[in-house]
Parts: structure tokens; C-alpha cells; sequence
């Protein structure tokens, strides 16, 4: 199949099915990546960082990262309109019966299966993002002490002194530079 | 004409000036959408934020289509939402560019690799947030456990998991709601 056509199809499938903000694009992302090799999860971490730490929607900034690493702005702008594009649809749809819509027992019940499972598949998307960062080189046989101490203390920071996240990206990278991780 | 082009631009600063994407949004949208333009009402922002939530894709990309869609229908949703998504659009593919040709460099590489701690710290707390808000009972819990086990362990598609998460959610609110009413007779 067309390769451009296939990102496009597998970007729909992305707006369509992730419920929740741009977080919940980071699951249909790691398949992605597993699937066909388009990016690897060093360059999705990044991309998270990235997409955190400039302004707009997280879950658009993704696309048009992933799109731009795959086939250059080109693609970046196909990955991001065909991420939307179901969003718009779907609202379009949603608009018109909006009262309905909200009050709906269905679209409830529905959302309260669908709330934890999305945290599932986060933490399972993310797994090898923390491997990469926490653990050793060689596999699962040993922790990155100084990452691990570095992640917990700054974790610590992040909460009590509800730090910017902007801030934190800056700070972790100027540690990186000056402890030579 | 006109008018389209300011519902564009508008947004455009929306998307230009927010940082962190779906809540965070909300503050600049009141300014803009709310107290300069008077385009809808803070009610309705919060009904569309509650149903963005509730529908795929982008919180942001689905509010600015809702306000959109109701000033000049499907056009105006249209104009609102390119107009949200095109600074992304723009700072996304020329940071990109910078960083993939710079990506060599020992220094780029070293931060790097300290900012991958700086996203492990923000996913534990996009994650933890999620989760106080998602698993709120046993059955809650369950669908998580098995969506999770089920992810790390089996190679089923995530829309596979997602779509039978919400049958299980209708099942489970079906059990809930039937042992909820003999309790009552």
C-alpha cells in the first residue's frame, strides 16, 4: 500500500479511538512505532517532551513531530489534519444533539470503561519509555542509579513546588549537559 | 469573509499562547472566545469541554470545533480548528527540522537523555492524575488490571482493548444498576 496512505489511515484510527487528550494518542503511537518501524521509542520520548514543553494541543504536536521525523512537513501536515479529522466529525455529529448527548446513561456507561482502560494502555506505552531511562544497558539487570535518584528527587520537586513543566524540561536537560548522562 | 478570518486568527493565538494543551487551554479561551469576542458563554465552554472529554481526539481540536460550528456551522468549524492547530503546525515541523539536524551533537545527546527523565516524571503525574480520576470502584479497577495485562502481555490492538473496555463499562454500569435496584425493593 501507498505509504503515505497508510500513515494517513493509521492517524485516523489514532483520533478516532484515542479518548481522552492528547495522552491517550501515546498507546496508538508505540504500535506504531512496534509495528512499523517509523520512529523508535528514544525519538517518542523526545517527541513527548517536545510536544509538552511548546505551546498548542499535546496529542497535534505529536502528529506533526511523528509526520515530520517519517517524511518530512509534507507528512507533518498529512499526520495532523488526519488526526483531527475525526475529532471534527465526530463533533460535528455530537453538535446536534448535544443535550442528549451529555445527559445519555449509554454514553456514561461507555466512558466509565473506557476512563481506566485508557490509563492502562498509557502505562503500558510508557514501559519502555521508563526501561530506557531507569534501568541499565544491560536489560533488565540493573537500575540507572543516578537516573533512578535524579527521577525520584525531581518527581518529589515537581509535586511540592508544582513546578512548570516547561521549567523541569529546561532543567533536565541543562543537568544532562552538565552531569554528561 | 471577514469574520472568518478573525475566528482564524483568533485561534491561531489560542494555539499560539497555550502550553500543555487541553485545561490549560481553558484560561486563554475565556479570554478570547469569551470576554473579547462574546462568541458563546463560560456555561457552554464548560459543556464543551465535558463532551470533548467524552469524544476521541484532541480536547482542544473538539472545543474549537464546537464553538466554531455554532457561530457559522460547518465552515466556521472548520476555519476555528485550523486556526488552533496551525501554530503546532508551524513551531512543530521547524523544531523538527532544528533538532534532526543538530541530533548528532554530544551535547543535544546529553540533554536528551535528561530530558527523558524530565518526561518520566511527567507522565508518572499525567498518569497518577488519570488514574485517581478513572478507576473510582472495583469495576473500574478490573477493566484496568485486564486492559493493562492485557496490553504488556498479549499482542491484541489497542483499538481492539479500547472498544471492548467501553462494551465491559456498559455491562458493568447494566450489574450495577440491576443490584443497585434490588436493594431497593
Amino acid at each position: 500500500m501507498n505509504k503515505i496512505f497508510l500513515i494517513m489511515i493509521e492517524f485516523f484510527k489514532t483520533g478516532l479511538f484515542a479518548v481522552g487528550g492528547g495522552l491517550a494518542t501515546i498507546p496508538f503511537l508505540e504500535e506504531m512505532s512496534m509495528k512499523y518501524g517509523w520512529f523508535s521509542m528514544d525519538m517518542l520520548s523526545t517527541m513527548i517532551a517536545v510536544s509538552e514543553s511548546t505551546p498548542g494541543p499535546i496529542g497535534v504536536n505529536m502528529a506533526t513531530y511523528i509526520g515530520n521525523v517519517i517524511g518530512g512537513p509534507f507528512t507533518g501536515v498529512v499526520t495532523t489534519l488526519s488526526l483531527v479529522a475525526p475529532s471534527v466529525i465526530v463533533i460535528l455529529c455530537v453538535s446536534r444533539m448535544l443535550k442528549q448527548f451529555q445527559q445519555s446513561k449509554l454514553v456514561q456507561s461507555v466512558f466509565y470503561g473506557l476512563r481506566p482502560a485508557v490509563v492502562g494502555l498509557i502505562i503500558s506505552a510508557c514501559i519502555s519509555i521508563f526501561a530506557g531511562t531507569l534501568l541499565s544497558e544491560n536489560g533488565l539487570a540493573g537500575l540507572n542509579v543516578l537516573n533512578c535518584v535524579l527521577f525520584a528527587v525531581l518527581l518529589y520537586c515537581y509535586k511540592k513546588f508544582k513546578m512548570n513543566p516547561i521549567l523541569l524540561i529546561v532543567l533536565c536537560a541543562f543537568l544532562g549537559i552538565v552531569l554528561g548522562l | 469573509m471577514k469574520q472568518y478570518l478573525e475566528y482564524y486568527l483568533t485561534w491561531f493565538r489560542i494555539g499560539l499562547f497555550t502550553f500543555g494543551g487541553g485545561y490549560a487551554m481553558l484560561p486563554m479561551i475565556e479570554k478570547e472566545v469569551i470576554d473579547r469576542h462574546h462568541w458563546t458563554t463560560e456555561d457552554d465552554v464548560m459543556n464543551y469541554y465535558a463532551i470533548a472529554q467524552c469524544t476521541p481526539g484532541v480536547i482542544a481540536v473538539n472545543v474549537a470545533t464546537f464553538v466554531g460550528y455554532f457561530q457559522k456551522g460547518v465552515l466556521g468549524a472548520l476555519v476555528c480548528t485550523l486556526g488552533v492547530i496551525s501554530p503546532s503546525i508551524l513551531i512543530i515541523t521547524a523544531i523538527a527540522g532544528v533538532l534532526s539536524s543538530f541530533s548528532d551533537l554530544a551535547i543535544v545527546q546529553h540533554a536528551l537523555s535528561g530530558i527523558r527523565i524530565a518526561v518520566c516524571v511527567l507522565m508518572s503525574t499525567s498518569i497518577l492524575k488519570l488514574f485517581k480520576k478513572g478507576v473510582i470502584d472495583a469495576g473500574a479497577g478490573f477493566i484496568f488490571a485486564a486492559v493493562l495485562a492485557l496490553a504488556v502481555l498479549s499482542n491484541l490492538s489497542t483499538v481492539v482493548l479500547v472498544v471492548a473496555s467501553g462494551v465491559l463499562g456498559v455491562v458493568f454500569s447494566m450489574i450495577k444498576a440491576k443490584t443497585g435496584g434490588i436493594r431497593n425493593e
